[in-house]
């Protein structure tokens, strides 16, 4: 069998090797299979060496992942301080941040290692206000206000991925793995609604009090050139059942407001 | 080969588990193309399945290409949207309002997704599935919201593990539009079974190391839905 022969020869061989035994694509796919236990060394090295090879001369993938970063470093600051913030979130409510805030410190080592390998610098973390200029002034002194912007980060930085997931096709390692951030977002995402009271999914293009640009679009009904209201569902199960994507500029015009620099 | 025997222990135990639950014949001749090296484990497997398909459910070729990829996921929104309506028309016990909002909003979105994917399919799209779901009990709170959560959680590592499997960016985008609405589902529910803990994101599916979630093959997740499904369904001229 092919995956246990190439088992076999991880020990044994250099990654030139390797990766003349096997198609690129053809590892990628043990190397996300289920019943694989590579070495844990080994894993990291072999992932960098093939995407250094493919990829090295690309630019689109450091960008696109070091835009990701900076969404991640805005993220893990902003859980960071509000978990140090005495008396902000809940005693009932912190088991629920500490899971997010561990989610986002993972995506930023793991985003950051990635470059790495790909012989890629990972941009500095910028310089965050989370008060965007005194908007949100008691963001880490009244509860509602920290739980608006996490809603509005979560919900923007699943639109955030979501729009720029066409761009790393052909690269199934580095796509895979950015879907698989992607629908943890989500997941954050439906629960900071429902602490708001909120639904999980998203209703049209209502933005709770939140800046509109953050939901806008989310109205939209039209699928792969289907109407599912025209199927017979109502505009608001229409739009909750698709979420919609974000361009880069549309996730700046959000995001900007709260990097200083 | 002798490295390696102790490391192939886990991919020899996984079918091991496959093979414990019901399954087609499809997905059998798949392994056996895939591997020589279980075959005997397949084989042997093979005996105690083979009335395990419905005499009735006719047979499902999933096809081929992004449109093998796409049928593959109209079957699962099938599979959710059929346990959904079951679950909402037949509610279990002692359901709380904001229970049944939930599921009957899941409900139906899944039924969008279903009827989105027969629309956009045409001609292309596999016939309706026929659903076994008496292994559920859908008048007791655990075993629905406990299925749910399975269902979710699958259809969220089906899609991010189908992602690569794309070539058209269209049905990429399309496919990341729902994948994070089912993600939005498995949320809920996980908080409605264990509310206010770490559950609705856990370290159960989502890899503490990395903080990446689950993303399977559609030999794996098609394997963990086959106990539902009553057709023979055919995947091995999928992508992979």
């Amino acid at each position: 069998m092919n995956l246990l022969k190439i088992i076999s020869d991880i020990g044994k061989v250099d990654p030139e090797v390797y990766e003349k035994l096997s198609s690129r694509r053809a590892m990628f796919k043990h190397l996300s299979g289920n019943g694989v236990k590579l070495a844990a060394a080994a894993v990291p090295f072999l992932f960098g060496a093939a995407l250094n090879k493919a990829y090295a001369q690309s630019s689109a993938v450091p960008d696109i992942l070091n835009y990701a970063l900076t969404l991640e470093y805005l993220e893990d600051e902003f859980y960071r301080s509000g978990l140090d913030a005495a008396g902000l979130i809940p005693e009932n409510r912190r088991m629920i941040f500490q899971q997010i805030s561990k989610h986002e410190s993972a995506h930023v080592a793991f985003l950051k290692s990635v470059l790495m390998q790909l012989s890629a610098t990972p941009v500095s973390k910028p310089e965050f206000d989370f008060t965007a200029g005194g908007k949100f002034a008691d963001v880490f002194t009244n509860y509602q206000t920290f739980l608006a912007l996490s809603q509005a980060f979560e919900d923007t930085g699943v639109r955030a991925y979501k729009g720029r997931a066409g761009e790393l096709l052909g690269n199934a390692t580095v796509l895979t793995a950015a879907l698989q951030i992607h629908s943890v977002e989500a997941r954050h995402a439906s629960m900071v609604r429902r602490l708001r009271a909120e639904k999980g999914w998203i209703t049209g293009n209502s933005n709770s009090g939140l800046p509109a640009a953050i939901y806008a679009g989310e109205d939209n009904v039209m699928q792969g050139g289907a109407s599912i209201t025209g199927l017979g569902y109502s505009a608001a199960a229409a739009t909750e059942a698709f979420d919609e994507p974000l361009t880069p500029d549309e996730v700046l015009a959000i995001a900007g407001g709260f990097i200083v620099a | 080969m002798n490295k390696t025997q102790s490391k192939s222990h886990d991919s020899i135990s996984d079918f091991e588990k496959r093979i414990m639950s019901p399954m087609r014949r499809g997905r059998f001749l798949k392994y056996l193309g895939a591997s020589t090296a279980v075959s005997a484990i397949i084989v042997s497997g093979c005996d105690d399945d083979d009335d395990a398909p419905s005499m009735n459910a006719s047979a499902v070729d999933l096809g081929s290409g992004d449109i093998g990829i796409l049928n593959y996921a109209y079957l699962l929104e099938q599979l959710e949207a059929a346990f959904y309506e079951m679950a909402v028309s037949t509610p279990y016990s002692g359901i709380s309002a904001a229970e049944t909002s939930i599921l009957t909003d899941i409900r139906d979105h899944e039924k969008a997704h279903r009827d989105f994917f027969k629309a956009a399919l045409g001609s292309s799209a596999i016939t309706t599935v026929e659903f076994d779901f008496s292994s559920i009990d859908f008048n007791s709170r655990a075993s629905v919201l406990g299925t749910a959560k399975v269902f979710e959680d699958l259809g969220v590592s089906a899609y991010n593990g189908a992602g690569k499997l794309l070539v058209k960016g269209e049905y990429l985008l399309l496919a990341g539009k729902i994948v994070s609405v089912e993600a939005r589902h498995a949320s809920a529910i996980r908080d409605l079974l264990n509310p206010f803990t770490a559950d609705y994101a856990g370290d159960d599916v989502i890899a503490v190391a990395n903080g990446l979630d689950l993303a399977k093959s559609p030999a794996e997740v098609l394997s963990a839905a086959g106990s539902f499904v009553k057709n023979t369904v055919n995947f091995d001229k999928l992508p992979s």
